[in-house]
Formats: C-alpha cells, sequence, structure tokens
C-alpha cells in the first residue's frame, strides 16, 4: 500500500520566482496589513467623547508616511539589484498606502462605509496578489511536475523554510476566501447597520479570520497549520458574538468558543504526538517518515485519530457537527455566511494536505473511517435538516451534508480502488477545490438572501415567514431559489458542476458505494430544499410574511446577491474554464 | 443548410425565455405574445430541419459538435435519428397549441410563460442530445420549470403534488448520473453516446448499468408501480403542465429505453425482458382497471395515460422491430390525443371549475362542438381503426405478438377496457338529459377550436395513411433491435466480434 505513495521529494528546484521568501504569503500578508489598518482607523476616531473623524484622518496619514517610507527604503535597498521585483511591489503597496489615505479623507465622516470599502479592496487586493502567485508559478511548477504520476500531490515547492507551500491548493483555496470576503461585505453592510451591530471590530476581525484561514490552507508545518487555525477561530469567535445583545448570538459565541477550543487541543496534541513519532513537524517529513515505519504502532494511530477528530469538528463532519447549527444560526446572519463557506474552503485544504502529505501511508487505516464518517455525515445531515423550521438551520445541516460530499473526494484521493490508469488524485484534489469554492458562492449567497429578509421581519427566518415571498419580493426570491436549487445540485447551475467533479472522482476511484450514499444523501437533501422553494413560491402569503412590509430597495446587499447568483450560473453553463483550472490546482497540489 | 440548425431549435425558445425575464412582469400580453413568436419560430425551424432530414436510413443525421468541458470529456453533441425527430416534431408541433390555449392566462404571466419557453427547450434539447451529460443536463433542468407550473399554478394540493414529481424524477436522474460515471470511466473518460456505445462491459456491469438507467425512464414514462406519482401531477397541474407532461415529457422515458438500454445493455435486457413485459401489461390493465372508477375526468384521462404508455413499453421490450416502431409511433399519438383530451378538459374547466363527472351531463346537445371533438379524441384514445390510437397500437400487438405471445394477449385486453371507461365517462357526461354544469356551460370559443384543429387533422391523417411516420422511424429502430440481435448472438463469441459489430452500427 505504501508503496503507492512513493513520497516525492516534490521538486524543490529552487523554484523560487520571487526574491525574497515572504512573498510566499503575500496575499496573507496583504489582508492582514489591511485588517490592521482598518483596526487603526477605526480605533483612532474613538475618543471618550465621542467621534473624532480628524483623528482618524490623522492615523491615516502617519499610517501611510510610515509604509512609504518602509517602501522608499526597500526601493533603495534594492534598486540596483537587477531582476529583482522589490521596487515594482513597492511602488504597487506606495500606491495601496495612497489610496488608504484618500479613502479616508473622502469617507472619514462615515467610519463603517470606509471599513467597508477598505477591506472590500482588501480582498480584492489579496486577490490580485494570488492570482499574480498563480501567474508567476503556474508555469514553472506545471513544468516541474507535468511528467511525473498521480503521486505529485503533495506541495512542489515550499517557501519560509518549508512553512508555507505554494502550490494549487493553497492558491486556489485563496481564491475562495478572497471571494468568499467580497461577496460578504456588501451583503451585511445594510444587515449590520440595521441591527445595529456594525461594529468597527467586524473589518478588521474579518480580515484577520480571512488571514488565518488562507494561511491555513497555505500551512506545509503543523505548527503553522495550528497557528492558523487559532487566528482564524479567534476572529470568528468574537465575530459569531458580535451581537452581544441577542442571546442566541451569545449562545452561538460561546458554544463556538469552547467547542471551538477542544477541538484546537485536540488537533494540537495530535501534532505533538506525530512530533514524537516522525520528528518533524514539517508535513512532507512526516510522510517520509511515517513511510519509513513497518507497521505502525499504537503512538502513531492516537495520533492520527486526534488529527482526525481534530480536523472532523473545523469541517463539520458527523459525528463532530453538533455545534454547527446552534452557531450558525446565532451568529449574525452574513458571518454565518462567510464562515460557513470560507472555514470549510480552509479546513478541508489543510485537511487534504494533512491527510494526502503527512499521513498517507496510514491511509489503510484513515480512509475506511473517512469512508465511515462520510457516509454518516452525508445521511445525517440531509436527514437532520428536514425536521428543521428556521431557514439557518436548515442551511446549517446542509452545509454538513455538503461537508459529507467533500469528504467522497478526500477518499477518493486514497490510491484504494484506483486502477492506476487514470490521475485520480489529482483529479479528486481539483474536485474539492472546484466544490468549496463553488460552495463558497452557494453558501455566501443563501446566507446572504436570509439576511435580507431577515433586516425586513427583524427576527430569524423560519419557513412560515417565507410564505408567498415570492410574489412580493421576486428578486431576492428568484436568487434564494436559484442557489437552493444549486445546492440541490440541478444541472445548469454551478452545484451541478461541484458536484458532478466530486461524483465522477469517487466513480474513477472505486468509490461506488460512497457515491450512492451521496446520491440518496442529495435526494433527501432537494427534499428540504424544495420546503424552502415551496414556501416561497407556491404558499400563499401568511400573517408572517405579510408583517414584512417594507417595500424592496435597491441597496448593496442586492449587488453581493446578484455577484454570487451570476457566478452560479456562469459556473453551471460555463464550468470548462474554471474546471481546467482546478485540474492545474490539483496537479501540483498538497 | 448552416451547421448548427439542431442548436437553433434549442436556442429559439430559450433566448426567446431570456429577453423575456427582462421584460416588467406588468406587461402581459407581451409576456403571451413572445412565447407564441417563440415556440411558432421553434416550430418553424422544426419543420426545416424535418425538410433536411434524410428519410430511410438509421444514421444519426445533422450531428453538431464543439467542445464543452474538454477537461471532463464532455462535448456538445446533438444529432436526430428516426426516433427522435418525431419526438423533436411533436414538441414544437404541441407548445405553440399550448400557448394558445393559455392565451387568456394572466396569473403571474411572466413567469407561467418563461417557464413554458424553458421547458420547450429542455424537451427538444433532451431529444437531441448525443452527449450523456448534456442528455441529463436537458433531462434534469426541465424539472425546474415543470416544478414550477405544478407548484406555482397547480390546484389545491399543488404542493404535494410538485414535490413527489420533483423528488420522483430526480431520483431516477440521479441513479442515471452513476451509471452515466461509470460508463464514461470505462470508455476513458469520454462521455459521447458513440463512445459510450464502442465500450465492451462484462455481464454483471451491464446488469446493474441497466436498472441504474431503466429506473429512471420507467419512472419517467412511468412504469407500473414506478406511475404513482403521475396521477397527482396530472391531477394537480394546470391545463398546460398536463398537456406538457403526458404530450411530451412522458415520452422520454419510451426514447430513453430505445436510445440507451437497448443499445448499451443488449444482454441485460434479454435478462429482464420477461419481468419489464410482465410490468407493462399490469400497467394496462391496472391503468384501465383504475381508470374505470375515478369520478374526477382529469384522473380518469391520468390513468389512461399510465395504460397507454404501458403499451410503449410492452412494444419496446418485445425486442421485435414492427412493436418497437408501433411504438414510437404510439407514443407520438398518445402525445397529441391525450394531449388534447387534456386541452379539452382544460376548457371545460375553466368554464365550470368542475372536473366531476358526475356533475355532467347531456353536453352533446348543451356543447355540440365540444362534445363532438371531445368524442373524435375519445375514439382515437381507444384506438378505432381510421384514426391515430390504432395505427400505434396495433403494430404493438401485432408485433409483440410474434415474440411474447403471452404479453400481447393479456395486454389486447387493455384496448378493450380502455374502451369501457373512456365510452363510459362520455356516455354519462354527455348525454342524457342536460344537466348540472352543461346548463351553464358555453360551446368552445374561435380561440380554443383553432387549437384543437391541428390536433384533429394530424389524429384523422395519422389514422388514415400512418405510412411517412413509420418510414421515418422503421430505419432507426430496425437497426436498434437488429443490434441487440447481433450482440447477444455474439454474446458467446468473442468480445472483438462484437465490437466491430458495434463499431459498424455507429457508422
Amino acid at each position: 500500500m505504501t508503496s503507492l505513495f512513493v513520497h516525492p521529494v516534490l521538486a524543490q528546484t529552487g523554484a523560487q520566482i520571487v526574491d525574497f521568501p515572504w512573498a510566499a504569503i503575500s496575499p496573507e500578508l496583504v489582508l492582514f496589513g489591511v485588517g490592521i489598518l482598518a483596526l487603526l482607523l477605526d480605533t483612532a476616531g474613538v475618543t471618550p467623547t465621542g467621534r473624532n473623524n480628524r483623528n482618524r484622518l490623522q492615523a491615516s496619514f502617519v499610517a501611510g508616511g510610515v509604509i512609504l517610507a518602509c517602501c522608499g527604503a526597500a526601493y533603495w535597498q534594492n534598486s540596483s539589484t537587477s531582476g529583482s521585483n522589490v521596487p515594482l511591489l513597492a511602488g504597487i503597496v506606495a500606491i495601496g498606502a495612497v489610496v488608504q489615505f484618500g479613502l479616508t479623507a473622502w469617507l472619514k465622516d462615515t467610519p463603517r462605509r470606509l471599513g467597508a470599502v477598505i477591506s472590500f479592496l482588501g480582498f480584492a487586493a489579496a486577490l490580485g496578489v494570488t492570482i499574480w502567485q498563480w501567474q508567476t508559478y503556474a508555469g514553472q511548477l506545471v513544468a516541474v511536475s507535468g511528467g511525473q504520476d498521480a503521486v505529485a500531490l503533495v506541495g512542489t515547492d515550499s517557501l519560509l523554510a518549508g512553512m508555507a507551500a505554494v502550490d494549487g491548493v493553497a492558491l486556489f483555496t485563496r481564491f475562495s476566501v478572497c471571494l468568499a470576503g467580497m461577496i460578504t461585505i456588501p451583503i451585511g453592510f445594510a444587515y449590520m447597520e440595521e441591527r445595529q451591530i456594525h461594529r468597527g471590530e467586524y473589518y478588521p476581525l474579518l480580515l484577520f479570520a480571512a488571514t488565518g484561514m488562507t494561511l491555513l490552507a497555505a500551512a506545509n508545518d503543523l505548527i503553522l497549520v495550528f497557528i492558523a487555525v487559532e487566528i482564524l477561530s479567534l476572529a470568528l469567535y468574537v465575530m459569531a458574538g458580535l451581537a452581544k445583545r441577542d442571546l442566541n448570538s451569545q449562545e452561538s459565541a460561546m458554544k463556538y468558543f469552547l467547542l471551538g477550543a477542544f477541538s484546537s487541543a485536540l488537533l494540537l496534541y495530535g501534532i505533538a504526538l506525530c512530533y514524537g513519532v516522525a520528528g518533524s513537524t514539517n508535513i512532507p517529513e512526516v510522510g517520509r517518515a511515517l513511510a519509513s515505519l513497518t507497521a505502525p504502532d499504537g503512538l502513531t494511530v492516537v495520533a492520527l485519530v486526534m488529527l482526525l477528530v481534530g480536523f472532523a469538528f473545523k469541517t463539520a463532519l458527523v459525528p463532530f457537527h453538533f455545534w454547527t447549527p446552534d452557531v450558525y444560526q446565532g451568529a449574525p446572519t452574513p458571518v454565518t455566511g462567510f464562515m460557513a463557506a470560507a472555514t470549510k474552503a480552509a479546513a478541508f485544504a489543510a485537511f487534504v494536505r494533512v491527510f494526502v502529505g503527512a499521513l498517507a501511508p496510514l491511509q489503510w487505516i484513515w480512509a475506511p473511517v473517512i469512508i465511515g464518517v462520510a457516509v454518516v455525515t452525508m445521511i445525517g445531515g440531509a436527514v437532520l435538516a428536514i425536521v428543521q423550521t428556521d431557514v439557518k438551520r436548515i442551511l446549517a445541516y446542509s452545509a454538513v451534508a455538503h461537508a459529507g460530499y467533500v469528504a467522497i473526494g478526500l477518499v477518493s484521493i486514497s490510491p484504494l480502488g484506483a486502477d492506476g490508469t487514470r490521475n485520480a488524485g489529482r483529479e479528486s484534489v481539483g474536485a474539492i477545490l472546484l466544490y468549496l469554492l463553488v460552495y463558497t458562492f452557494m453558501s455566501v449567497g443563501s446566507f446572504g438572501v436570509v439576511a435580507f429578509f431577515e433586516r425586513r421581519l427583524k427576527k430569524s427566518v423560519t419557513l412560515d415567514d417565507l410564505r408567498g415571498l415570492g410574489r412580493r419580493y421576486p428578486q431576492p426570491a428568484m436568487a434564494m431559489g436559484l442557489f437552493l436549487i444549486s445546492l440541490a445540485g440541478i444541472p445548469g447551475t454551478a452545484g451541478f458542476t461541484a458536484k458532478f467533479a466530486i461524483f465522477r472522482a469517487g466513480i474513477d476511484a472505486g468509490q461506488l458505494l460512497l457515491v450512492i450514499v451521496g446520491v440518496v444523501s442529495s435526494v433527501i437533501a432537494a427534499f428540504f430544499y424544495l420546503r424552502i422553494i415551496a414556501s416561497m413560491f407556491v404558499e400563499d402569503e401568511s400573517t408572517a410574511s405579510l408583517a414584512i412590509a417594507d417595500p424592496p430597495r435597491s441597496d448593496a446587499a442586492m449587488l453581493g446577491i446578484g455577484l454570487a447568483a451570476v457566478a452560479v450560473v456562469v459556473l453551471g453553463v460555463l464550468p470548462g474554464a474554471l474546471v481546467s483550472l482546478a485540474q492545474q490546482a490539483g496537479t501540483f497540489a498538497g | 443548410m448552416s451547421g448548427n440548425i439542431l442548436t437553433l431549435l434549442v436556442a429559439v425558445p430559450a433566448v426567446a425565455a431570456l429577453l423575456l425575464a427582462f421584460v416588467p412582469r406588468e406587461n402581459v400580453p407581451v409576456f403571451r405574445l413572445g412565447a407564441a413568436v417563440g415556440t411558432v419560430a421553434t416550430f418553424l425551424v422544426s419543420i426545416v430541419v424535418m425538410a433536411d432530414f434524410a428519410v430511410g436510413t438509421a444514421d444519426m443525421q445533422m450531428i453538431e459538435s464543439k467542445s464543452w468541458i474538454p477537461e471532463w470529456g464532455i462535448t456538445y453533441i446533438l444529432g436526430l435519428d428516426g426516433i427522435s425527430v418525431l419526438l423533436v416534431l411533436l414538441t414544437t408541433f404541441i407548445f405553440p397549441l399550448v400557448v394558445l390555449a393559455s392565451w387568456e392566462h394572466t396569473d403571474r404571466a411572466k413567469g407561467f410563460f418563461i417557464a413554458l419557453l424553458v421547458l420547450e427547450a429542455a424537451l427538444i434539447g433532451v431529444f437531441m442530445a448525443l452527449d450523456l451529460v448534456l442528455f441529463y443536463l436537458f433531462f434534469e433542468i426541465m424539472l425546474v420549470p415543470m416544478y414550477a407550473l405544478i407548484g406555482v399554478w397547480g390546484g389545491a394540493n399543488r404542493r404535494y403534488a410538485s414535490v413527489k414529481f420533483f423528488l420522483y424524477t430526480l431520483v431516477g436522474g440521479l441513479l442515471m448520473l452513476i451509471g452515466i460515471l461509470y460508463l464514461s470511466f470505462q470508455a476513458g473518460g469520454s462521455f459521447a453516446y458513440a463512445d459510450v456505445l464502442a465500450v465492451d462491459l462484462t455481464r454483471g456491469e451491464q446488469i446493474w448499468l441497466f436498472w441504474a438507467f431503466f429506473l429512471a425512464f420507467a419512472i419517467k414514462l412511468p412504469l407500473f408501480p414506478l406511475h404513482t406519482w403521475l396521477p397527482d401531477a396530472h391531477t394537480e397541474a394546470p391545463t398546460v403542465g398536463s398537456v406538457v407532461l403526458a404530450a411530451v415529457m412522458l415520452k422520454i422515458g419510451g426514447y430513453g429505453f430505445l436510445r440507451f438500454n437497448l443499445p448499451l445493455f443488449p444482454e441485460a435486457t434479454d435478462l429482464y425482458v420477461g419481468p419489464i413485459l410482465a410490468a407493462g401489461v399490469i400497467g394496462v390493465l391496472y391503468g384501465a382497471l383504475v381508470a374505470m372508477v375515478q369520478s374526477d375526468i382529469k384522473k380518469l384521462v391520468a390513468y389512461s395515460s399510465v395504460a397507454h404508455l404501458g403499451f410503449v413499453a410492452i412494444g419496446i421490450f418485445a425486442l421485435q422491430p414492427t412493436a418497437a416502431s408501433g411504438s414510437v409511433v404510439q407514443m407520438v399519438n398518445h402525445g397529441i390525443t391525450t394531449g388534447a383530451l387534456f386541452l379539452l378538459i382544460g376548457f371545460m374547466y375553466e368554464r365550470t371549475h368542475s372536473r366531476e363527472i358526475a356533475a355532467y351531463s347531456g353536453l352533446m346537445k348543451a356543447t355540440p362542438i365540444f362534445g363532438g371533438l371531445f368524442l373524435l379524441t375519445t375514439m382515437s384514445s381507444i384506438a378505432l381503426p381510421g384514426l391515430n390510437g390504432f395505427v400505434g397500437e396495433f403494430p404493438i400487438l401485432m408485433g409483440t405478438y410474434q415474440t411474447v405471445p403471452w404479453a400481447a394477449i393479456t395486454a389486447a385486453f387493455g384496448v378493450i377496457f380502455a374502451a369501457l371507461y373512456l365510452l363510459w365517462a362520455y356516455q354519462r357526461m354527455f348525454h342524457g338529459p342536460i344537466g348540472g354544469h352543461a346548463t351553464t356551460m358555453t360551446d368552445l370559443n374561435t380561440r380554443e377550436i383553432a387549437v384543437m384543429a391541428p390536433l384533429v387533422v394530424l389524429m384523422l391523417a395519422i389514422g388514415l395513411y400512418p405510412k411517412p411516420l413509420y418510414d421515418i422511424v422503421n430505419p432507426s429502430v430496425e437497426a436498434v433491435i437488429q443490434q441487440v440481435d447481433a450482440d447477444l448472438a455474439a454474446a458467446d463469441t468473442p468480445a472483438t466480434e462484437a465490437e466491430t459489430a458495434l463499431e459498424g452500427e455507429d457508422q
């Protein structure tokens, strides 16, 4: 079994394109920097006597000055080095410094708007940096691993002393996280405003959470995995409890914190044991060390189980899912959407990397376990959703079921049953990445529509509240219908593309039974998606839904929802480009 | 001739739907006009296609092939043979009539007409798709507009009926999807029909793949005992929903059997012919008996559909060319006849809001045009010689008798039962003194007669001279049946021979 996983020492052929190692995590640096800036600008404007917008401007000026000075220094040091990228980068960062000052000057009287715009630009910049990374690295990495077999799964290039991997999984997950952030901001703006929880720390926390997520996807060392998990979790604990006067939100934050801490501890324990066995925390190193073991001892198995449980908690696989509905229900809805989509993308990326990178030699132990977990997750998530009436809870359980579908891809990476002629491993990683990106749009979009209706309802949305809204709010209701149809996996929507990719990977890897369970789960899930659709379009209005009296206004939320809807349709009809992208990501993934 | 005419056939209704989506919903007349233009234009395109179609060959014609998702081996391929061209024509023919029949529909007209157009595009596409994923796309995508038609514009129990319809078909579709994925895996990653056809499957693989596909189509057809969604869907659906469902959508089941089950899994087909024929026969008899006791005329027609489509299944799985050709013609005829019956019932329901048989009496005297048309359509439904129903059912029975006599003999009782329940219902509603709702009922208006006229003309024309239909269908059906026979004969001989035979069949 282990022979299938000859560990590729992964072409460490000096594929460093950028002449300073931090470039590997430059999107994280952008997100983090913008987060700090947003925090600074917000706190600067708050004085004991109330708001002081001049302070905000001053802070922006000072920050901009410091950044400009650093850029100048970097430029001056490297301008003589030929072929250096630093001067160009310094220039771009300097432009950013000027832009933030301009924005602050323009929006200094509306701090929330300023935070939103700056964070949006931050996500956009991180996305841009990721695209740049992709373009720089893609050519080289494909050339390096192009001739290799299915085994070329683990990071082809690692930077920062092997701490961070630069590969398809990391880059693709950054796409997902940044896009989730960019859609969440317009969706959440009016919602947070109207619930009066539009606090200054919301945007910095969003950016810090995203930093943790992208870092988690890129982490090539178990220590960095843990640090990234903590960065994203701490930010999300606070965000879940932003509505501090709402008991549900408090419960959500508390539950998330306690169970999150518990799962982090398990993860850390697993990492420690792993280090004990392998003598290293570097993921490829661990893989090589484990491959040399003739038979795994008890300690290794315990480490494996700890890691498995830790990741299962983070990705909400049954039976470690029970925090999901409560946390998702209580958290402010835009936060829920972001959390459901982006956390899942990041955690699964790390899941893949750790289990296929480090624990591949133990595949014969974990693959059957994950198969079992996937089965109960798919069925459990779908069945539990049926009896819910709160729309957010339904979507939360649906998120659990969807995690189960992704787990099909995870098992399909396993060489178990692969006939060797097809590059099943690569396909599966591509399928997982594709699924997570598509799920981002569906999840953020559907929670966005729920947030839209919640604003008008001033309370959480139940199926009864949605009755007849298809008539009165055709646009958001149609968008919701589209997201739900996509979640159900009807062709012509992105959800089908994603499900098709996962099922295809499963069939190719010989996991026929798992795919059949996936089908059964899809049918059960279709039932409760149809319940929501039927409430909106089939039922007549109820007294509860008639209480929603506001006429629909054009606002930013519809822009965010519209973006997600367009993505869902385009990726459903013409997914070719994305499929190819995801497959490339799978090619040099790890 | 331009090389994209089949794409045009799908694109015209789809683009019409897209354009209408941008019209504000207050402009009700725009939507029906747009739908009328879209469906009529599609019909005209289909006439051109028919004129272009070479009769007398079994080959796929007018093939259009474009790269779609090459990373997954998915291609956009459309093509027509004798079986599909008839069903495409039936679709494009029914839809303008459906739009005309719902001319006065004003309740949320925007969604209504857009749903109709999307439905038409998907239905046309499903008959022409020659890539398995493309087929699946059209197969599933039509669920959404149909679900909306039943769910939004349906009767009192619409929620239950629409969800039942959706889930039944989804189950079948997803099973088929697994089969499709597995087939493509065996075919080296290609989803194209021709490539999949060339795959050499073991007997065990054939058996489970056969069922994966069979269940999808048996639910769609629907074959006893998977028919239970149909009466609910028909009863709750608005008139046009019932018409489209009966006239076109159910035909996907029979089409799927002929296109996929028989050619792809001949050995498995041969293995299960007995039980399937039995299910068909039970469907014929059971549908007829249940129809007999219905008090709701629409439900009666719905159960008569179960019976009629049982004949289709029998004709196909008799594995005999005459019977199979009869099945295809029967599908077309059932579309015309049952479509007409549902339209007539819809016209009646619009006037009186009652479908109870007992609530009517003496309609023949009160509304002679309506009565006359209903009588003619009923006669066609019970397969009176000289009308279209006969020319489909008779060859089915005749052909089946040659290979599986018991099925033909027992199914023949279904024809007698059909006469019984339809004429009995007709007698109760249309004869006798004018009473019940008949006292207030007005006769059909010009628009409604205009809807019925083309259908009546076709009933007579096909009934008197069915040869053109058979000329189109026969070569393709014969090729399918011969291929099955050849595969069965080759099942014992080395696999290479079977492969050559298959490739020769492809072209």
